[in-house]
């Protein structure tokens, strides 16, 4: 129609890209969930895009984007869950400190 | 059971007597010496019964009793063993079996039977006497042997090696008996090891004999390889011994046949104790006198002479009577008289009754050696045969002495005083009645007394022999033997048994039980009897009334009887002159000497018995001894071959070192193994490093990884 596939495309990767960038480089634990949020949600567009303008008439592409919010939401529960008990145990949320296990 | 069965078995009983006394009834005295002498009287048994059935042939010695079996293949034929009785060896068999069977009889008394055991007699020496108590009086009696059993189970070897060598058919189980006869003979003069006089004189023996015996198998195999058998029927066939006597060796001129008979007699020379091998027998007096007697007198020695005698025919192969002799029966001719006068003028100076019998052995072997080297075959074998009786009577019969005059020894307790020595004796003919009468008759027999006793006969024929075929050296020599024999036989019966006793010792003898006068006795019957059976047809009154049985019967064992030489009287006078008269002198001198210092004859050359055990001990037995000890031990086995030992030993450590230092070590070790854990370590300490524990890297990690995968992906496999 009048915006073109791509468009809704390129706006998912770039999405999905920033949220990768943020998983990898920011300190805060929780800052790294909001970052795993936001590409979860950028897939969700990509899934939503592909829907709409190849077969809308199938319902399995809203179902699937609906899946994926449902997962999203019970995975930020469990992990500001272990986020919590980290705290608990190690007083900090800086996910560079918490390297218990290595060499 | 026929003949030849008889034969075959007739060396079997003192084996077995052996075998069951050693394996079994060794502590049991009264068994040993019942199986021994019943073995003995068993092959006596069978020896009479094979002589009287060899009487009743006709024409013995073309009919003989023989069997042979196959033994060892040799490529198409075999070569057979077997046995053969002719009337050389029916005769020889006769003497064998009645001195063997009389020596273990004797040997039962001789070795104190029913005696207590002594005091301190140990095995390995004599044994030295027991004290008893009688009505509260201690005196010391005889006690009996320590080795009883032993003593039995060897001389049952011993007579099983002589019955073996008689019967046999052949040179090669002949050879058995000789070597077994060798091994007793070592064992039994060595029977008191304890002494070492007896381990020395045992060792010379066997080594003495051992030389002649090395060149008796030297015959044996060149006899072998010429002939190809070894039975003595088949070499004494005519077209046989024409080719050995024809037959030429490149060894001084000799024949084939005169080369073998000469190595033969080299091994008489040794068994029968000749010169220059003479050097054994007087030493073998160590043994018991039984030992003495068999081994040295009766049997053994005998043995050589009677193999000498069995190979006549191929010694005497070419010759016939009136020849000049051939130069092996030269040779024989030669050492046998020699040896008979040599050993004679030794016998006068001895001073142990034993060892002037010893010496007069030897003399009266160089008689038969003699006479079988001028041709007399019949008069050596016949004397061969008187010998062996008589001398086995004058051995028993100093056994008995000697056993008298241990008895005073015992009595009188000094042990310094041998009994052995006839200056110690004396006036024993009243003291020892039977044991002087028969000993008396032994030594006339052997002074050749005439008519009476059985030596007269058989000397008188070997100097017939001699003189009359014209061999006047040898007659010469052996009329001065006689005379020295006879001689020497008085002064030794003088000294031992006329007179009053000289010592204590000889004062308290005693006569000895009946298990040694009784073989006395029964000797003596045939020391005087046998010679009658050999009277010469023509002896001046009493020749031709009994006729010279013993000439045809034994000349019938060659091919042709051999003549009987002609009456003459000097043999005859010379033999009676020289008896008679050396008897006499003897008498004569004997009868007013007391001490050795009034024996004008105790010349130092003469007791020293000519020097030769001393020479032969500087040429022979040290230098074996530099050989043995500084040569092959120090030199070879010590410095040499040790040395190369020791220096392989020397290699391969250094080697062994080398190997371990440097290539075990650096290479294997430390290169391989331990290099190999080090790279291994320190990959591992190296790349733990990823694990960093954050998990922001290990997920740029991954993202890098997958970013690379699937541009090779593209790349490679292609797609979209």
């Amino acid at each position: 129609m009048s915006i073109p596939l791509s468009w809704f495309l390129v706006l998912s990767a770039a999405l999905f890209s920033i949220g990768l960038f943020g998983v990898l480089a920011r300190k805060n634990a929780i800052a790294i969930l909001l970052g795993v949020e936001l590409m979860l949600n950028a897939v969700n567009i990509n899934l939503v895009a592909f829907w709409r303008y190849l077969d809308p008439a199938q319902m399995a592409g809203q179902v699937f984007a609906v899946i994926v919010f449902a997962v999203a939401a019970a995975e930020v529960a469990v992990g500001l869950a272990l986020i919590i008990s980290v705290y608990r145990r190690r007083k900090t949320v800086v996910a560079d400190e918490v390297d218990l296990m290595k060499w | 059971m026929t003949t030849e069965t008889i034969i075959w078995l007739l060396p079997l009983p003192p084996l077995l007597a052996f075998f069951l006394i050693v394996l079994f009834t060794n502590k049991h005295k009264a068994f040993s010496h019942s199986l021994a002498v019943g073995a003995a009287g068993l092959s006596w048994l069978g020896s009479m019964l094979v002589f009287v059935r060899a009487l009743g042939v006709h024409e013995f010695g073309k009919e003989v009793f023989e069997s042979a079996i196959n033994w060892l293949p040799t490529g198409s034929t075999w070569l057979k063993i077997g046995v053969l009785i002719d009337p050389l060896s029916a005769a020889t068999l006769f003497f064998v079996a009645w001195t063997v069977l009389m020596i273990f009889v004797y040997s039962v008394g001789y070795h104190n039977f029913g005696q207590p055991a002594g005091d301190h007699d140990r095995p390995g020496l004599p044994p030295h006497g027991a004290t008893v108590e009688e009505h509260g009086h201690k005196h010391v009696v005889p006690s009996i042997e320590p080795m009883y059993s032993r003593f039995f189970a060897f001389i049952g070897l011993f007579a099983c090696g002589m019955y073996t060598l008689v019967v046999s058919d052949n040179l090669l189980t002949l050879f058995v008996g000789w070597e077994i006869m060798g091994l007793c003979s070592y064992l039994l003069i060595g029977f008191w090891y304890g002494k070492e006089s007896a381990r020395n004189a045992a060792i010379k023996a066997f080594m003495t004999t051992r030389v002649g015996d090395v060149f008796m198998l030297l015959g044996i195999a060149f006899l072998y390889s010429a002939t190809g058998t070894l039975s003595f029927r088949e070499i004494f066939r005519p077209e046989v011994l024409h080719a050995l006597a024809t037959t030429a060796t490149p060894f001084f001129g000799l024949s084939a046949a005169g080369f073998i008979g000469l190595l033969l007699f080299i091994g008489t020379v040794g068994k029968s104790a000749q010169w220059p091998l003479h050097v054994w027998l007087p030493d073998a007096m160590e043994g018991p006198t039984p030992v003495s007697a068999m081994i040295h007198a009766a049997t053994m020695v005998s043995a050589g002479v009677y193999m000498v005698i069995r190979m006549f025919p191929l010694i005497s192969a070419g010759w016939e009577p009136g020849m000049p002799l051939n130069p092996t029966m030269s040779i024989i001719a030669f050492i046998g008289a020699f040896t008979a006068l040599f050993a004679a003028t030794i016998a006068v100076a001895q001073n142990d009754i034993k060892r002037v019998l010893a010496y007069s052995t030897i003399s009266q072997l160089g008689y038969m050696i003699a006479a079988l080297g001028v041709g007399a075959y019949v008069a050596a074998a016949f004397h061969l045969i008187t010998h062996a009786f008589f001398k086995a009577l004058l051995f028993l019969g100093s056994g008995s002495v000697i056993h008298g005059m241990e008895h005073g020894v015992l009595h009188t307790g000094d042990h310094s005083i041998d009994p052995q020595n006839m200056f110690n004796m004396g006036g024993l003919r009243k003291k020892m009645p039977i044991t002087f009468w028969t000993f008396l008759i032994g030594g006339l027999a052997l002074s050749g007394f005439p008519v009476l006793t059985a030596g007269f006969w058989s000397k008188d024929e070997i100097l017939a022999d001699a003189f009359g075929h014209g061999h006047w050296a040898v007659f010469a020599t052996l009329a001065t033997a006689a005379f020295l024999t006879a001689f020497y036989t008085m002064r030794q019966i003088t000294l031992t048994f006329l007179g009053e006793p000289r010592t204590k010792e000889a004062e308290h003898a005693q006569e000895t039980p009946w298990t040694m006068t009784l073989p006395l006795v029964i000797l003596a019957v045939f020391a005087i009897g046998y010679g009658w059976v050999g009277i010469p047809e023509h002896f001046p009154l009493i020749g031709g009334i009994l006729p010279n049985w013993f000439h045809e019967f034994i000349g019938g064992t060659l091919f042709e009887v051999p003549e009987a030489v002609p009456f003459s009287v000097w043999p005859l006078l010379t033999s009676l002159g020289v008896a008679l008269g050396g008897l006499f002198i003897g008498w004569l001198v004997y009868r007013k000497v007391k001490s050795p210092k009034q024996d004008f004859l105790q010349i130092p050359v003469l007791k020293n018995k000519w020097y030769f055990d001393e020479a032969y001990n500087f040429l022979f037995v040290r230098p074996a001894y530099w050989v043995s000890e500084t040569f092959t031990y120090m030199f070879m086995d010590r410095a040499i071959i040790d040395g190369i030992l020791h220096t392989f030993g020397r290699v391969a450590l250094w080697l062994g070192s080398f190997l371990r230092n440097y290539f075990d070590k650096p290479v294997i070790n430390e290169f391989i193994a331990d290099g190999t854990g080090n790279i291994v370590k320190k990959a591992g300490s190296s790349l733990r490093r990823i694990q960093v524990g954050r998990i922001q890297s290990y997920m740029l990690v991954s993202l890098v990884v997958v970013v690379l995968f699937a541009v090779l992906y593209y790349f490679l496999i292609g797609g979209v």
